[in-house]
């Protein structure tokens, strides 16, 4: 039973269909801005049907086995994440004590091991990516605790199932001039995670031509992929879920859908940013507007 | 689906230029505005050549460009479609007496479909696309 809830439903299975649909859903609508006409719908899961059939290159100076594991155990951190966010969706009762915190660290894994897996590689401009992901990393990590901070404040539990248990009662924490304030912070700290425009920097396809994957090639890329795909699903899931629960109904997948056109417009409609100004963004701009967020939840608004 | 359908319908293209006048690549990048949209075929272009499936080749290929085009199409991850787009990359075209020239493309590696023109259309882009997928479908 418990692998079946890791593979199939809520793990992998599951969060890797929604994905796919979640990322055809963005590149379609990504191209009817740009008034094209946009992939067909199973796009997603040719690319990555393509990708599992496509040799691996190793490059000659890479750590080999440092380079093969990184993109696995990302894939692997991510699929435990959709396991318990999942859970929780369907049975409260499934929660632990902390869960929360165990949550976020195992949605930084994926960002390490990209780290990892670039250095590992050699290749100059995939460590470019790689410094430019650390950064990226050390600078909206901190606002995305601070926001995280003020539901555990509001709420005194470290349970999601509590946090979620407390908004059926008391209404969602977004809804309150704290929580709001939160929510936003987590918002846009949640485009970083992802690496979407205007926080691509690691990436960065026209300047470092695909930065930190630059060197991964067929299946290994694949697994970097699932994980993206994985990652658009659960992020936005384990945010409703802080913030603006209750979301086991059909309206949680209404409030899914509008996170998701958040990050979509957001990412047609900015530019991408230098990795100072990302840094001086998330540090000066959002991390005092969490700190205001913190203030205000002690005062109780 | 077999593994050449599969294939058919997510291409991703790594772009070589070496020696082009340059009109060559800016038509590839036409065949990728709202006009003709490549996406719809699952195709877009790609920064590294170890995410590609499909190489094209402009310019006729100089002195420095020849050694480099044969490493990245050896370490390119297999298979991988060459297509050579333009005169110059299918037979150097108005660079034939250049001092300069080692191409044409066929000469240093094999190429997979030819689009000729000068520089082609977006139109003889696609077909060309249409020729290497024909191909990868039948295998
Ligand atoms: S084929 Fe013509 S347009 Fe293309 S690169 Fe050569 S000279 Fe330029």
């Amino acid at each position: 039973m418990v692998l079946f809830y890791y593979v199939v439903f809520p793990g992998f299975l599951a969060v890797f269909v929604a994905g796919g649909i979640a990322s055809w859903v963005e590149r379609k609508l990504t191209a009817r801005i740009q008034a094209r006409v946009g992939p067909p719908f199973l796009q997603p899961f040719y690319d990555i049907k393509k990708l599992f059939i496509k040799e691996i290159t190793i490059p000659e100076h890479s750590t080999r086995s440092i380079f093969m594991f990184s993109p696995v155990v990302a894939f692997a951190a991510v699929t435990v994440v959709s396991t318990i966010v999942g859970l929780n969706l369907i049975n409260r009762a499934y929660g632990f004590n902390g869960d929360l915190i165990v949550c976020v660290y195992l949605l930084l894994i994926p960002s390490v091991c990209v780290v990892l897996g670039a250095s590992a590689s050699g290749n100059p401009l995939a460590s470019l990516g790689a410094s430019r992901e650390i950064k990226l990393v050390l600078s909206y990590e901190l606002a995305f605790w601070t926001s995280l901070a003020i539901p555990v404040l509001k709420t005194h539990q470290l349970k999601l199932a509590s946090i979620m248990g407390f908004q059926a009662q008391n209404g969602a924490i977004a809804s309150s001039l704290s929580g709001i304030i939160a929510f936003i912070v987590a918002i846009i700290c949640m485009q970083a995670k992802l690496a979407r425009v205007p926080f691509d920097i690691p990436e960065a396809e026209t300047e470092i031509s695909g930065g930190a994957y630059i060197e991964y090639s067929g299946p290994l890329l694949g697994f970097f992929k699932i994980t993206q795909y994985m990652m658009l699903v659960i992020l936005p899931l384990f945010l409703l879920e802080i913030f603006w629960g209750p979301v086991n109904s059909p309206v949680g997948i209404l409030k899914y859908l509008l996170l998701l056109f958040i990050i979509i417009v957001l990412e047609n409609t900015n530019p991408r940013l230098k990795i100072d100004q990302a840094v001086k963004f998330f540090w000066f701009g959002l991390f005092p507007l969490g700190v205001i967020g913190i203030i205000l939840a002690m005062l109780g608004m | 689906m077999s593994i050449g359908g599969i294939l058919s319908r997510s291409i991703w293209v790594f772009h070589f230029a070496s020696g082009p006048c340059n009109n060559c690549d800016i038509e590839i990048l036409d065949a990728l505005t709202p006009r003709f949209d490549l996406e719809r075929f699952g195709i877009k272009l790609v920064g590294s050549i170890k995410h590609a499936d499909c190489m094209l080749v402009t310019g006729m290929i100089n002195v420095k460009g020849a050694p480099r085009l044969k490493y990245l199409y050896d370490m390119a991850p297999k298979p991988l479609a060459v297509v050579a787009v333009g005169g110059c990359a299918c037979s150097k075209g108005i660079f034939k007496d250049s001092y300069y020239t080692r191409g044409p493309v066929d000469r240093i590696i094999p190429v997979d479909a030819y689009v000729p023109g000068c520089p082609p259309r977006p139109e003889a882009i696609i077909d060309g696309i249409v020729k290497v997928v024909k191909k990868l479908r039948s295998v």
